[in-house]
């Protein structure tokens, strides 16, 4: 188990900043960097690698700074998407093959680690095949195989399950998972898939325009999103957010659309004196068949089935608001439906600068959720997800 | 659901279109070489539907597609528009608009350059052209930005120009083939449900073709799901994915996908297995969201609005992972032979990973498959 250290790493390419000051440590865990394309999670990869210089900062692997190494000197073993096996070669010359040239092994001792390799992965039948026999999913084990075989400190992926398909790639992410833990190897994972990054992840790493937004378990990013591009990135559909106008009055809280009551709470301690937007997730409203007067109400302008949930697109007050129910609630198109807007999920974001100012309450007996919205600088509010 | 689709919108001349406008697809075949990519395929397309080819690659579904807008000569068959024969029509003569993944919108044009384009090689000219493509921008919710270039615009709205212009002519009828797949996941989950409001407005027929379930679901008022060149079935979205018709529609559609479980696991936990006239059935099919935690009095914690019709007995189960997936949980669970999958909509309390946890099953949502994959 090897710890792997980003101090402040900045790449500049040409008058580009790609990333910008980050800093972050893994250890033992497997740590997804998220983010839509352009966000810098490629380039911080490969800086890890050694395939890019940083502009600035260190990276150390087991506290030695290998900034300045090259690839072959780091001890990482890194998985691409197109995983370029050799074509000439069967299965057990191309896992074996990186173990020839990077080890002090015996050929006895090379032997047996790739079928131990091969085991783990399920493909020991498949050692004596052509690589051109091989299905897409096999050909991407035979790719992991090989880069697990050498026993790297650091394990790095870039998008390695994107070129299979759905049913494929969950099976993948699973096996990847156990293999992971069952060799604590430090794994950094890249991918711009939400899903996968929440079901793949100890923790995630939010990544935009270069830096870093937040990092913690999946859970908590998802629940207590420290900004609102991290609110907006996770979650499908995505979170509502409204431009909302706050009011105090005789010890609680209001907050108004267009000066329409939506929700008040009365443990609001927070002076807020700032243009506000209020975020609700679409599975948090609940929809009310008999609303009270006074009540938000709004019109079914679309509904979409799937099955085991629905996507409700409301109109109110001239916005459009998403909401998820039961796929056995039917709202019908033109309905008028009242729409409740729990206290305890509400996120405010700064119209402006765009930080968490208010996040749902977590209930306390839930220890998996261990971040809280930080406005501070830096990432050091980095939880380590115990949910693995 | 049907009649406010059907229902002719506003009094757009643009709507007027939607009295004609079927598809009927008989006996497709596509050959190439000796793969064959489409199979004796029958489909019927009604007039203003949206529907939806779905299915895995290489099932043969874009083959369909290009054969029906007459990009592709069909080795057997028919397809006729309304009464027309158009099987061995040229694509230009069939009136069909295309609107690919790629969205290809002329990049020195501006918005309305690029509407009134599909215009000029038509007898709609001068005044009448303008109002068309006003009324389409209208439509579009880009009437703002008519006097924008592609450049500007965002993803999403570039891929809606794209449909507008496809649109600008009237065609007898739209095929989209992944439309939406080089926008990014949030993006496409918004503009999907524009591109189905439009159609509906429109009341214009759609074929449109996925390999992605939930954006078929959403969309259709049919899906066809299809595996292997054939169409395994042909339903709305609530029949394909509640009455699927054999193991390959119900693995397929939905997220995470149906648990399929040997009889003799289900039994051994206690589960009452359904018989029926056919004799025991070969595998039982359980979707992931008809699997509930028990609460404090053993009843099933379903959480609001949702009815279980008839729960099992508590079964115990090993709670192995409890994964959060955003606006639910997936919990793996074994015990008795069963591998499953749950799909909970809020934590549940009580439940860890690593603890054994009393589990109910919905009896009335339990789908069972005889030997050759079909449900009996």
């Amino acid at each position: 188990m090897s710890e792997l250290r980003l101090e402040n790493v900045r790449k500049e390419f040409g008058s580009e900043t790609a990333v910008s000051e980050l800093s972050l440590t893994a250890d033992g865990d497997l740590l997804v960097l998220v983010g839509p394309s352009g966000c810098g999670k490629s380039t911080t990869l490969r800086m890890i690698a050694g395939l890019e210089q940083p502009t600035d900062g260190k990276i150390f692997i087991d506290g030695e700074d290998v900034t300045r190494r090259s690839p072959s000197g780091r001890s990482i073993a890194m998985v691409f998407q197109n995983y370029a096996l050799y074509r000439t070669m069967n299965v057990r010359k191309n896992i074996g093959y990186g173990l020839k040239h990077s080890s002090a092994l015996s050929k006895s001792e090379r032997i047996e680690k790739v079928e131990e390799i091969a085991e783990m992965f399920g493909i020991s039948e498949l050692l004596d095949r052509e690589v051109s026999a091989l299905s897409g999913g096999q050909k991407q084990r035979v790719a992991l195989g090989r880069a697990l075989v050498r026993d790297p400190d650091v394990f790095l992926l870039d998008e390695p399950l994107s070129s299979l398909d759905a049913k494929l790639r969950s099976q993948m992410r699973t096996e990847l998972q156990r293999i992971q833990q069952e060799l604590g190897v430090t794994t950094i994972y890249v991918t711009h898939d939400q899903k996968e990054a929440m079901t793949m992840g100890d923790r995630l790493a939010v990544m935009n325009d270069g830096e870093l937004q937040q990092i913690g378990s999946p859970e908590a990013t998802y629940v207590r999103p420290e900004n609102r591009f991290v609110a907006s990135f996770l979650g499908s559909p995505a979170m509502n957010f409204l431009d909302i106008d706050v009011e105090r009055r005789n010890g609680h809280t209001r907050y108004l659309l267009d000066s329409h009551e939506l929700v008040r709470v009365s443990d609001d301690t927070q002076a807020i004196d700032r243009p506000i937007q209020l975020g609700i997730r679409p599975e948090d409203l609940t929809l009310l068949d008999d609303p009270d007067d006074g009540a938000t109400t709004g019109t079914v302008r679309h509904v979409e089935y799937q099955g085991n949930d629905s996507f409700v697109r409301l109109e109110v007050n001239g916005r459009i608001v998403t909401c998820v129910v039961p796929a056995s609630v039917r709202p019908r198109q033109g309905d008028s439906v009242g729409l409740n807007f729990p206290p305890d999920q509400i996120h405010l974001f700064d119209m402006d600068a765009g930080d968490a100012i208010r996040s749902p309450s977590v209930d306390a007996s839930d220890t998996r959720i261990e971040t809280g919205p930080s406005t501070t600088e830096g990432n050091e509010t980095d939880s380590r997800g115990a949910n693995r | 659901m049907a009649e406010q689709r059907r229902k002719p919108s506003e009094s757009s001349s643009l709507s007027e279109s939607s009295a004609s406008g079927a598809v009927h697809v008989d006996g497709l075949t596509k050959q190439y070489d000796d793969v064959v990519a489409v199979s004796d395929l029958d489909l019927h397309v009604e007039p203003g539907e949206l529907l939806v080819l779905l299915g895995p690659s290489g099932c043969g579904k874009t083959t369909t597609l290009r054969s029906i807008a007459g990009l592709e000569h069909v080795t057997d068959g028919t397809i006729h528009f309304d009464d027309e024969d158009v099987t061995r029509q040229a694509p230009q003569r069939r009136d069909v608009a295309m609107v690919f993944q790629s969205y290809a919108l002329y990049p020195h044009k501006t918005v309305r350059g690029n509407l009134q384009f599909p215009l000029r090689k038509t007898d709609i000219s001068g005044t009448e052209a303008t109002e068309r493509v006003e009324e389409i921008a209208e439509l579009l919710e880009m009437e703002t930005h008519l006097d924008t270039r592609p450049a500007q615009l965002s993803g999403g709205q570039r891929q809606r120009v794209a449909v507008g212009r496809a649109l600008v002519r009237q065609p007898h009828l739209l095929c989209m083939d992944e439309p939406l797949s080089n926008l990014d996941a949030k993006l496409r989950v918004e503009t999907r449900s524009e591109l189905r409001q439009l159609q509906q407005r429109l009341g214009i027929t759609t074929i449109y073709v996925t390999h992605d379930q939930e954006e078929a679901m959403s969309i259709a008022d049919r899906i066809a799901v299809m595996n292997d060149g054939r169409i395994e079935q042909v339903g709305t979205p609530e029949d394909v994915y509640e009455r699927p018709a054999n193991e390959f529609v119900a693995s397929f559609v939905g997220d995470p996908p149906m648990n399929f479980c040997d009889p003799d696991d289900v039994q051994a936990a206690g589960i009452e297995t359904p018989q029926s006239a056919a004799g025991s059935p070969d595998t039982i099919g359980i979707r992931p969201e008809y699997i509930y935690p028990t609460d404090s009095r053993g009843e099933p914690a379903a959480g609001d609005r949702v009815e279980v019709d008839r729960p099992s007995d508590p079964v115990v189960l090993t709670v192995e992972l409890i994964e959060p997936v955003g606006r639910a949980y997936e919990i793996q669970l074994t015990g008795h032979g069963l591998d499953l999958v749950a799909r909970l909509r809020t934590r549940p309390d009580d439940v860890t990973e690593g603890d054994s946890s009393e589990f109910v099953f919905d009896l009335d949502r339990l789908t069972t498959f005889n030997d050759a994959g079909e449900v009996v």
